[in-house]
C-alpha cells in the first residue's frame, strides 16, 4: 500500500523560522504532506517539533516561509484558519477547559445548536459518545468536568475532538503519550484506518517502534533545523536514531559515532 | 433529528446511573441537587431565624420580607454579571462608581434634558431613559472591556482606574448636584407603594413560572429519553417538581400578605371605586416592580450563561484561555461582550436605585461594588476563574443583604456591621475552599 507521492502534496510547509526571542525554535524547515500518508515528525525535546505544527494549526505565526495546501499558498493566522482547510490538531497540552465536560471541550468553538440558537446538549452528547465508541468505548465520563478525568481520558477527549469534525489533515502531537497499551491500540488502530480513508497525518512520537509501525516518511527535527526526511523502507531504527541524536543521514554517521549511539 | 419511533438501546451508562448511596446524600446525588446551593439556603435559614428571634419576631413579618426582596434587587442584578466577569478571571471594580454615572445620566435626561425636548411628564420619558441609561452602560463597560482584552491591560488596573474616574465624572456630570424628582412612571421601576404589580398579577407570575418550571423539567427528560440516556429516576425530578413550586407558591402568597397601610389602602380603593368597609381592606402591594426585573434578569443570565455559546465561552475561558482560543474562540470579542453585560446590568441597577430614591446624586453606588463582588462570591464564585452560577449569585445577594437588614432591625452600630459583613465574607469563602478541597 504504497503512498502515490506523485501529484501536489496535500501540504507543504516550507522554509519556516519561528525564533522566540533570539532562539531560532524552528529554522528554515520545509516538510510535506500527501493524502493518505503518515509522516512521522521526531527529534529530541526541544527539537522545534511542537512549534513548527502549531504554526499549520494556526496557534503561532511563522516569521517567514509558506505553507501551501493542495499545492496553493494560504495564510493560516489563528486556529479558525486552520480548521477552515480542515486541519485539525491534537496538541501535545491537550488543550482542554478543565472546568467543562468532554462534551463541551469536544464542542468548544463548534457547538451544535437548536432551531433556536441555543446549545444542543443532548446532539453534542450523542455525537461524542459515537465516536468515543470508535476510540475508546470503556469512556462513558461525559458528563463529568475534565479535571475529575484521568490524563489518558483526558487524551480520549482530546484525540475524540480531532477525530470528529473530519479532518482532511490530522495533526497529532505525542497523541499516546498518557495512554494505556489498549487504548494505544485503539489510536494505532484508528490511524490506519484514518490514513486508509486518504486523510493526511503528521505524528509527533517520541516512540521509535511506533513510529516504524505507522509512518510511510521520517522527518527528523535537531535544533530547530530539519535534518532530513527518509522513507521509513529505507532506514533502521539505528539509522533513524543517529539522525536525531547525531544529527547526520544514514550514509554519513561513522562506525565510531554508531557504536557510542549504543553505549 | 425529532425521530421517536426509532428505539434507541438504553445505554447503560454507569457515570449517569446515580442511584445508589442512600440516605439523604443519595437522594440529594439522585436529585443531581448541587450541593453547595443547599448549603447556601441552609446558612440564609441560620439567618433569618437567628434576626427573627433576635428582633422579637419582626425579621420574617411578610412587610420586613417584602422590603428585604426590593432591597436586594440592584446588587442581585449587578451580581449576575460579575458571576461572569470573575468566571472568565476578571474582575470589575467599577460597577459602584458607573452606576453613578449611569444614574446621574438618566436622572438629568428625564428631569433637564427630555422635558425641553417632548416636554414634562411625556409619557415615553420613562423609556427614553432606562433604555439611553442601560446602552451608556453598556458602552462603558465595552470601553473597559476592550482596553483589558486589546491592549492587555489586567481588569484589575482598568476597573480600578474606572472606580475612580467615573466617581469623578458623576460628580462632575452635575458638578455635585442632586437630581430630582424622577419622572413619575421611572418611579415605577424603584417599588414604593405604587411600584408593585398587586395581588393577583403576582399569582399570575406565581403559576406561570411553576409551570414553566414543571416543563422545563419534563421536556429535559423527553430530550433525554429522546437520545437514549439515563435519566434521573423520576421520583428524583417529581421532587424537585414538587419543591420548586412549593417555594415559588409559598414565597408569593407569604409576600402578599404583606398589605398597603390602612391610609393608602383607603386611597386605592377610592381611585378603583370599591366599597370601604368597616374594618378595611387588605389590598395586597404584591411583587415590587424592582424584584420582577431582578428575577427576570437572573433568568436572562442563567440562559445566557448555560444555554447559548456566548456563556459557554465564558466558562471554557476562565477554565484555560489557551483552549479556548485553539478551539477556535474569539476569546477578545467574548471579553469585551463579558464587560459590555455587566455595563448593561449596571444600568439596568442604576435605574432601580435612582427610581427609589427618586434622585440622582454623585456619591451614587459608593462601596456598591464590594457587595456585588462579594455576592457573587458568597454565591460560590471562584476568583480563580471558570466557576459559578447565577441562582448562587443571587442567593448571595440575598445573605448579605439579609446581613445587612438584620444588623439595622436590631439596632447593631454602623461600625460593627461593617465588622460583622467582612467576617461573613471571609468565613463564607474559607468554608467554600474547605469544601472544595473536600470534593475534588
Ligand atoms: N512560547 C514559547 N516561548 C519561548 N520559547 C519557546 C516557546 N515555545 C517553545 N519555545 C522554545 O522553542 C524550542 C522548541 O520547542 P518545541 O516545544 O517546539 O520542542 P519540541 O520538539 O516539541 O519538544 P518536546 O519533544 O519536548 O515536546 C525550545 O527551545 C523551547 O524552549
Ligand atoms: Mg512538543
Amino acid at each position: 500500500m504504497a503512498v502515490d507521492r506523485t501529484g501536489t502534496p496535500l501540504v507543504e510547509l516550507r522554509d519556516i523560522r519561528v525564533a522566540f526571542g533570539g532562539v531560532h525554535a524552528v529554522d528554515g524547515v520545509t516538510i510535506d504532506l500527501y493524502p493518505g500518508e503518515v509522516v512521522a515528525l521526531v527529534g529530541g525535546n526541544g527539537a522545534g517539533k511542537t512549534t513548527l505544527i502549531k504554526t499549520l494549526s494556526g496557534a503561532h505565526k511563522c516569521d517567514s516561509g509558506q505553507i501551501y495546501i493542495n499545492g496553493e499558498p494560504v495564510s493560516i493566522t489563528t486556529p479558525r484558519d486552520a480548521k477552515q482547510y480542515a486541519i485539525e490538531t491534537i496538541y501535545q497540552t491537550l488543550a482542554l477547559a478543565e472546568n467543562i465536560d468532554a462534551t463541551a471541550n469536544m464542542f468548544l468553538g463548534r457547538e451544535l445548536k437548536t432551531s433556536f440558537r441555543t446549545l444542543d446538549d443532548s446532539a453534542m452528547e450523542s455525537a461524542a459518545r459515537e465516536v468515543m465508541g470508535r476510540l475508546n468505548p470503556k469512556f462513558l465520563n461525559f458528563k463529568v468536568p475534565v479535571n475529575s478525568l484521568s490524563g489518558g481520558q483526558r487524551q480520549s477527549v482530546a484525540i475524540a475532538r480531532a477525530v470528529h469534525f473530519n479532518a482532511r489533515i490530522l495533526i497529532m502531537d505525542e497523541p499516546t503519550a498518557a495512554l494505556g497499551p489498549a487504548e494505544t491500540a485503539q489510536v494505532t488502530e484508528l490511524i490506519k484506518q484514518l490514513k486508509a480513508e486518504g486523510i493526511g497525518i503528521f505524528l509527533i512520537s517520541h516512540d521509535i517502534h511506533d513510529v516504524f509501525d505507522l509512518a510511510d516518511r521520517i522527518s527528523v527535527m535537531l535544533q530547530g533545523k530539519l535534518v532530513g526526511t527518509v522513507n521509513k523502507n529505507d532506514v533502521t531504527k539505528d539509522d533513524v536514531l543517529g539522525m536525531i541524536i547525531i544529527g547526520k543521514l544514514p550514509g554519513e554517521v561513522s562506525s565510531t559515532e554508531l557504536e557510542a549511539l549504543h553505549e | 433529528m425529532t425521530d421517536v419511533s426509532t428505539q434507541p438501546d438504553p445505554v447503560a451508562t454507569s457515570d449517569d446511573d446515580v442511584a445508589g448511596s442512600g440516605g439523604l446524600v443519595g437522594a440529594l446525588r439522585s436529585m443531581e441537587v448541587d450541593t453547595r446551593l443547599i448549603g447556601m439556603l441552609g446558612a440564609l435559614a441560620i439567618i433569618w431565624i437567628s434576626f427573627h428571634i433576635w428582633s422579637g419576631g419582626t425579621f420574617l413579618t411578610p412587610r420586613n420580607l417584602w422590603n428585604l426582596s426590593v432591597q436586594t434587587s440592584a446588587v442581585a442584578i449587578m451580581a449576575t454579571g460579575m458571576v461572569l466577569i470573575i468566571v472568565s478571571r476578571n474582575i470589575d471594580l467599577s460597577v459602584g462608581s458607573m452606576l453613578a454615572v449611569v444614574g446621574m445620566a438618566m436622572a438629568l435626561l428625564q428631569a433637564e434634558i427630555l422635558p425641553d425636548i417632548i416636554g414634562f411628564d411625556h409619557p415615553m420619558t420613562w423609556i427614553i431613559a432606562l433604555v439611553l441609561g442601560i446602552a451608556l452602560g453598556a458602552a462603558l463597560g465595552a470601553f473597559q472591556g476592550a482596553i483589558i482584552a486589546y491592549i492587555g491591560v489586567p481588569s484589575f488596573i482598568v476597573t480600578l482606574g474606572g472606580l475612580l474616574v467615573w466617581r469623578g465624572v458623576a460628580w462632575w456630570m452635575a458638578s455635585g448636584r442632586t437630581i430630582a424628582p424622577m419622572d413619575s412612571s421611572f418611579q415605577l421601576l424603584g417599588g414604593g407603594s405604587r411600584g408593585t404589580i398587586g395581588g393577583f398579577l403576582s399569582w399570575v407570575v406565581a403559576v406561570v413560572a411553576s409551570v414553566g418550571f414543571v416543563v422545563l423539567l419534563i421536556n429535559g427528560r423527553r430530550t433525554r429519553q429522546r437520545y437514549g440516556f439515563a435519566m434521573r429516576p423520576l421520583w428524583a425530578d417529581a421532587t424537585i417538581g414538587v419543591i420548586g413550586v412549593g417555594v415559588v407558591l409559598g414565597a408569593v402568597g407569604y409576600l402578599n400578605r404583606y398589605f398597603l397601610p390602612p391610609l393608602l389602602a383607603r386611597q386605592r380603593a377610592e381611585q378603583e371605586g370599591l366599597v370601604w368597609p368597616e374594618g378595611g381592606l387588605d389590598i395586597p402591594l404584591g411583587l415590587a416592580n424592582p424584584v420582577l426585573i431582578a428575577i427576570v434578569v437572573a433568568l436572562i443570565m442563567t440562559f445566557i450563561s448555560t444555554r447559548i455559546s456566548f456563556g459557554r465561552y465564558v466558562f471554557a475561558i476562565g477554565g484555560n484561555p489557551e483552549a479556548a482560543e485553539l478551539g477556535g474562540i474569539k476569546t477578545r470579542l467574548t471579553t469585551v461582550k463579558t464587560f459590555a453585560l455587566m455595563g448593561a446590568l449596571v444600568g439596568v441597577a442604576a435605574a432601580v436605585q435612582i427610581a427609589r430614591l427618586n434622585a440622582a446624586v454623585s456619591g451614587l453606588g459608593q462601596l456598591t461594588e464590594l457587595y456585588v463582588i462579594a455576592a457573587a462570591v458568597i454565591g460560590g464564585t471562584s476568583l480563580a476563574g471558570g466557576i459559578g452560577t447565577i441562582p448562587g449569585a443571587v442567593l448571595g445577594a440575598l445573605v448579605m443583604q439579609s446581613l445587612q437588614s438584620g444588623m439595622v432591625l436590631v439596632g447593631i452600630d454602623a461600625p460593627l456591621q461593617d465588622i460583622a459583613v467582612g467576617v461573613v465574607l471571609v468565613v463564607a469563602v474559607a468554608i467554600d475552599t474547605f469544601y472544595r478541597r473536600g470534593s475534588t
